[in-house]
């Protein structure tokens, strides 16, 4: 009988428990959680914060899902160390964990640059747990001004979340732009047009030079003062416990696409795995809940003696302010098909007889059809690209793959 | 295990499966009552083309993507039925960025929508395959015969 450890307590391990099941019914699953609560859907607190769910609804699976897995999990524990040669993981508490087959689903912490004077600053919080939001809840009140630092995907979520419950809310960036990491400048202007006119206020191209309790110098020589700061700029994955036992890591724990680590038995999932990118043909994290999911399923799978591999894993991010939602995927790089009104834009970029990417913003209706064209590789050449382009529908595909797609089961 | 499935040659593209579909999602007895005068939102859709139509809805998938990538775990599968939880939908859209099919879509309160078969209204079963004039959705077992359980492939132990 085997003995299964999995490391962290997110989606990726959900996926993990679930793969493992659905090949193996009876070894034992031990789950090791830093934070002191069962899962939840980590990018649902900006939508607590915003009442739109709440504590019960935010959990990611029922409160007996544990039992019914026969999972034992241990709150509030952290791992110290793994034993790679010797197959146990060490607990801080010192306890040791023996496994037959590890998953080291750990996650990412936020990354906070060394800013000037920032101990200064008495109300300062992140944005990654469901502590981290409860604190934050706590310290907001409506004549609070709000300072975010870091306008991609989590400030601004963080952002439109509180903004209803303070006085104002001030987002800066390094970048020029906003969403950065998905949006071009075109497009990043549209959603900051967008955000201003529901009441964020921006300070992009500039960062803060130094804190002096509650106010920001900036670089620029602007000043802003606010009540409460939160911390965005951004996160880097938790590879500490793979690469202190030996194994390799670069930006995340390398893995490739069964979820195996460089270490004997060893398996790595989620926002913490630097996995294969079908997009860039290379190795990325890709720190996305349906991936953390895909690759907690797979590495569950593979840790039981299944066998699933994630080959077609790419970027893709579906995120939405006061009501316009922007969507993307793959790579931008290749042909450039656009249409653009007032309130949206559509860019796809096709490639080598391929759909690279896109980006979606207002107009997203039936995107996964594109999702999938670029998961699946499928050739432009085989579809009547004239109609897709302008609509993602699957008229655009031809009669054998639409009976494929809807006369028969899938 | 039976699934919705569309016979394209037949699709007159006449949308009374949009109705019929909204129909027997409103909770109400009266069709006029529950459709007339107001925007519907069925959980299924017409696709047109030149000279071709045909109706779109979920398809169950084995493998379901949406409920890999639901970020709110709002959406399950159960005895092969792809279900979403509307109470916990936040309205992210990631269902709608995934589904390869393009069956998902808001409802009236923003919270997504998507087939479930009629399995939990008064019909019990497709209302858009009961009503179609031309039997071009049908409501049939088309499982390979060799294919496990439909659960099986599915994260459904819970």
């Amino acid at each position: 009988m085997d003995q299964y450890v999995v490391i962290g307590n997110g989606v990726a391990t959900v996926g993990c428990i679930e793969g493992i099941r659905s090949v193996d019914k009876e070894s034992p699953i031990t789950v090791v959680s830093g934070e002191n609560h069962k899962v939840y859907g980590r990018p649902l607190i900006s939508y607590y914060l915003q009442g739109k769910t709440d504590l019960e609804k935010m959990k990611y699976r029922p409160d007996d899902f544990y039992d019914k897995n026969g999972v034992k999990l241990l709150l509030g524990q952290k791992a110290a160390s793994i034993n790679a040669s010797g197959k146990k993981v060490t607990l801080e508490a010192g306890t040791e964990l023996p496994y037959t087959k590890l998953c080291v689903a750990t996650g990412s912490s936020p990354f906070v640059p060394p800013f000037e004077n920032l101990e200064s600053v008495k109300e300062k919080y992140s944005f990654m747990t469901l502590d981290d939001t409860l604190a934050l809840e706590k310290a907001l009140f409506p004549e609070a001004k709000v300072l975010v630092v870091g306008a991609g995907l989590i400030g601004l979520k963080c952002a439109e979340g509180i903004i209803d419950r303070v006085a104002s809310v001030t987002i800066c960036d390094l970048a020029d732009r906003v969403l950065s990491s998905i949006l071009d400048t075109e497009c990043a202007a549209l959603m900051q047009r967008h955000l201003e006119k529901n009441g964020m206020s921006f300070l992009l191209g500039d960062s803060v030079a130094r804190f002096e309790a509650n106010k920001a110098f900036m670089k620029s020589g602007a000043e802003v003062d606010f009540d409460v700061l939160v911390l965005a700029v951004g996160v880097r994955a938790n590879i500490g416990l793979v690469k202190d036992a030996g194994g390799e890591t670069d930006r995340g724990i390398v893995v490739d696409d069964d979820m195996s680590t460089t270490l004997p038995d060893v398996y790595s999932a989620g926002d913490c795995a630097q996995g294969p990118d079908l997009s860039i043909g290379a190795k990325r994290v890709l720190a996305i809940l349906p991936n953390a999911y895909m690759q907690g399923h797979t590495a569950g799978v593979n840790m039981a003696g299944g066998e699933e591999s994630l080959k077609n894993a790419i970027p893709m991010n579906s995120i939405g302010f006061f009501g316009l939602h922007a969507m993307t995927a793959g790579s931008y790089e290749g042909e450039l098909y656009e249409e653009k009104t007032e309130d949206s834009i559509k860019r796809l970029f096709t490639k080598d007889d391929v759909l690279k990417g896109y980006i979606l913003i207002g107009r997203n209706e039936r995107a996964g059809i594109y999702t999938s064209m670029i998961r699946e590789k499928t050739p432009i050449s085989s579809v009547n690209f004239d109609i897709l382009k302008k609509a993602a529908t699957t008229v655009g595909f031809d009669a054998a793959a639409r009976k494929k797609k809807f006369a028969s089961q899938v | 295990m039976k699934r919705v499935y569309v016979n394209e040659e037949w699709c007159l593209g006449c949308h009374l499966c949009e109705f019929n579909c909204a129909f027997a999602n409103s909770g109400l007895s009266d069709m006029v009552l529950a459709l007339k005068g107001k925007p519907i939102y069925p959980r299924i859709h017409v696709e047109e083309g030149d000279k071709i139509a045909y109706a779109v809805s979920c398809r169950h998938c084995e493998d379901p993507m949406c409920v890999k990538s639901c970020i709110a775990g709002a959406i399950t599968k159960e005895n092969g039925v792809v279900r979403i939880d509307s109470d916990k939908c936040v309205g992210c859209y990631t269902c709608i960025l995934v589904c390869p099919y393009g069956a998902l879509a808001p409802g009236e309160t923003g919270a997504m929508q998507k087939c479930e078969l009629c399995l939990q209204n008064s019909f019990g079963a497709p209302a858009c395959a009961a009503g179609c004039p031309n039997k071009a959705i049908v409501y049939e077992d088309r499982s390979p015969k060799t294919s496990p359980v439909d659960d099986a492939a599915g994260p459904a132990c819970y």
